[in-house]
């Protein structure tokens, strides 16, 4: 082992002499090889990347992706019949984060919005939710693999600013879901302005979004706060689709005829990356933008024939 | 440099004072532990001391060491009582930073082996950890409290010496054969649990790698904060298909009660803490190591497929690893006896 390098360094000498007779090799010392060789344990090259899903780093599939729209396109287009207007002041490049109104006991406006923008600007959304998701076995896996992140300003912010994503945020969280069909179309309050926050830290436009129709698909009539606490979640809804059909109702939709209108990207005049912004200045875009969806929904309320038909 | 590594018995301990020894410019390194140590080494100085570093000061002033590596801080906590955990972790820290902040003491570098244990796993947790977020949930557990105490004593130690470099560490879950941790451990069995209904992102990081990026913090100026965890992350059935493992589910609910059998028969022995990772996972964002120079040889792809190839061939060849034993009489001839001539130049 010791005059392993030794000997393969004559050996090289003895080629290189015969391959290159004008070389003078005398000065070479034959013991040159030794220090190749290292004291410690070769280090083993790493192996190649051979992954068995397409699980990306968000907990995404894209393939179980693939599979959710061609099972959920039939109720977009067929059940919901989603229509959209200012289709175009979706960007087709860069961050933005879309803001939109919550409803529906189980709420079907994410998929709708997620599912109309991907199949028609060819984008991928990513949802942000409530973390409860992420403790739910089974769904919350299942809502992580189709899209779903968890709804921290640090995620929001990576898939704004660092990868330039469309990020769909519902800012009234459970206050909008859980609020009873009376209240149907009035807007609760948008958090404490968290996503302005992060759109002016990202440096990329809120777009409002005010869908029409999901408030009608599965009317909450009556809350029970008890059963809500008992089962540690944000609240225990009798919706009109339970009383209708039983345990089927928690899953069947009422076919509400949607209407999802875009309205133009609000800008903010701010630099990006600032350690804080003022509390009252996100507080009044927050506000603003509240307004905006606020205002267009009565408009398209107005317009609206028939809950069913549009 | 002079330096000093705590816990030479541990695997990190021996591996970083072989690294050590290969550094022409390191004159010195002294080596401390409880346990007598487990890999052969040329030139280190082994001195036995108590689990808490109680005569580390001595140590230090004597040697005059200018480096310090803690390696020996306990993660796993199925080897360690809560009692013998504090005692090493917090006792053991305390008593080291003491020795290293003393007046006129040399040591001019500390590098500190920690865990993302530290950030918890919890349900309202980022999907990447950065160094300068705080956790989320509360430390439940006693090896996560004594981690954040650890790491509170070393924050206020680079404040009171700000002539030291101290840089502190955070690994993502270590996987390699040569290192025994619960994930490790677990992966070695024909079964290997899982929470029915969950399947979390889970990070690795390579031991290469691990000793890589200790050597990397001894060997540049680069004091701070740091997270080590190899790049992406993979959800933990697929680091079960990759190691080519069956899944056994455990109910979502009292899953530590459930697990308890299997812990009973020695099938597996998953602390809280590494429940709570099969839960809910953990990412650590590694870009501020890359920054400061560091450079991954794995990904945590890679990483898990080169544990996946190493468990193959030892399955088939055999625990490779030769066994050494420590035997003071044989080092210290080799070290000291004027009979050996050593340092050939």
């Amino acid at each position: 082992m010791a005059d392993g390098p030794e000997r393969a360094t004559e050996r090289a000498l003895e080629i290189a002499a015969a391959t290159h007779p004008d070389l003078d090799l005398t000065e070479i010392d034959p013991g040159i090889g030794r220090e190749l060789v290292p004291l410690a344990r070769l280090p083993e090259p790493a192996p190649p990347e051979a992954r068995r899903s397409d699980v990306d780093q968000w907990g995404r599939s894209e393939h179980f992706r693939a599979l959710t729209r061609r099972a959920f396109d039939p109720i977009y287009k067929h059940w919901f019949r989603v229509e959209w207007e200012g289709f175009e002041h979706l960007p087709e490049e860069g961050g933005a984060l879309l803001v939109a109104n919550h409803a529906g006991a189980i709420p079907p406006d994410a998929p709708s919005i997620m599912h109309g923008i991907e199949k028609d600007l060819g984008r991928p959304v990513y949802g942000l939710a409530e973390h409860l998701f992420r403790t739910l076995p089974v769904v919350g896996t299942l809502w992580s693999r189709s899209g779903g992140v968890t709804a921290h300003p640090d995620n929001a912010y990576r898939l704004l600013h660092d990868e330039e994503r469309l990020v769909l945020v519902f800012p009234e969280g459970t206050k909008g879901t859980g609020k009873l069909y009376t209240d149907r179309y009035r807007l609760r309050r948008f958090g404490r302005g968290g996503f302005v926050d992060i759109a002016m830290r990202a440096g990329v436009p809120v777009i409002p979004i005010a869908v029409m129709g999901a408030e009608e698909t599965m009317p909450i009539l009556f809350k029970s706060p008890r059963l809500a606490k008992m089962l540690n979640i944000p609240y225990f809804p009798v919706t009109a689709n339970m009383l209708a059909f039983g345990p089927a109702g928690l899953v069947a939709y009422l076919p509400a005829k949607f209407r999802i209108r875009v309205l133009p990207p609000v800008y903010f005049d701010v630099a990006p990356n600032q350690e804080r912004y003022s509390r009252s200045r996100v507080m009044e875009e927050s506000e603003r933008i509240r307004r905006m969806v606020q205002d267009a929904l009565y408009d398209m309320l107005r317009k609206r024939r028939s809950v069913w038909f549009g | 440099m002079r330096a000093l590594v705590t816990g030479l018995s541990t695997y990190w301990g021996g591996r970083v004072a072989q690294a050590l020894e290969q550094r022409p410019d390191v004159e010195v390194v002294v080596g401390v532990d409880t346990h007598d140590p487990r890999t052969p080494l040329e030139r280190t100085e082994f001195v036995r001391t108590d689990s808490s570093h109680s005569i580390l000061a001595r140590i230090v002033r004597a040697t005059q060491v200018d480096t310090i590596v803690h390696t020996h801080l306990v993660v796993d906590s199925t080897r360690a009582t809560s009692r013998t955990l504090h005692e090493i972790n917090v006792i053991g820290t305390m008593n080291l930073l003491a020795a290293a902040g003393a007046p006129s003491s040399p040591v001019r570098k500390v590098v500190l082996k920690s865990s993302g244990l530290v950030y918890g796993a919890n349900k309202a947790d980022p999907y990447f950890f950065r160094e300068d977020m705080a956790r989320t949930g509360p430390a439940n557990t006693p090896v996560e409290r004594s981690l954040l105490e650890v790491e509170g004593f070393v924050r206020d130690f680079a404040d009171d010496n700000p002539h030291v470099d101290v840089s502190l560490l955070r690994f993502a879950n270590v996987l390699g054969v040569d290192i025994d941790t619960p994930f490790t451990a677990a992966l070695r069995r024909p079964v290997v649990p899982e929470i029915l209904g969950f399947d979390p992102r889970l990070q690795f990081v390579h031991e290469d790698d691990v000793v890589d990026a200790l050597m990397y913090s001894i060997n540049n100026d680069i004091p701070g904060v740091y997270n080590v965890g190899a790049d992406g992350n993979l959800p933990w059935s697929e680091v079960c298909a990759i190691v080519g493992k069956r899944r056994f589910a455990l109910p979502p609910a009292f899953t530590n009660l459930a697990a308890e059998p299997a812990r009973l028969l020695r099938l597996w022995d998953l602390p809280p803490e590494a429940m709570q990772l099969l839960r809910f996972g953990r990412t650590i964002d590694n870009t501020r190591y890359k920054h400061a120079g560091f450079r991954y040889s794995y990904t945590t792809a890679t990483t898990i497929e080169a544990f996946a190839q190493a468990l193959r061939l030892a399955g088939t060849i055999g625990d490779s690893s030769p066994s050494y034993r420590y035997q003071r009489e044989v080092e210290d001839f080799f070290r000291h006896s004027p009979a050996v001539i050593r340092s050939p130049e």
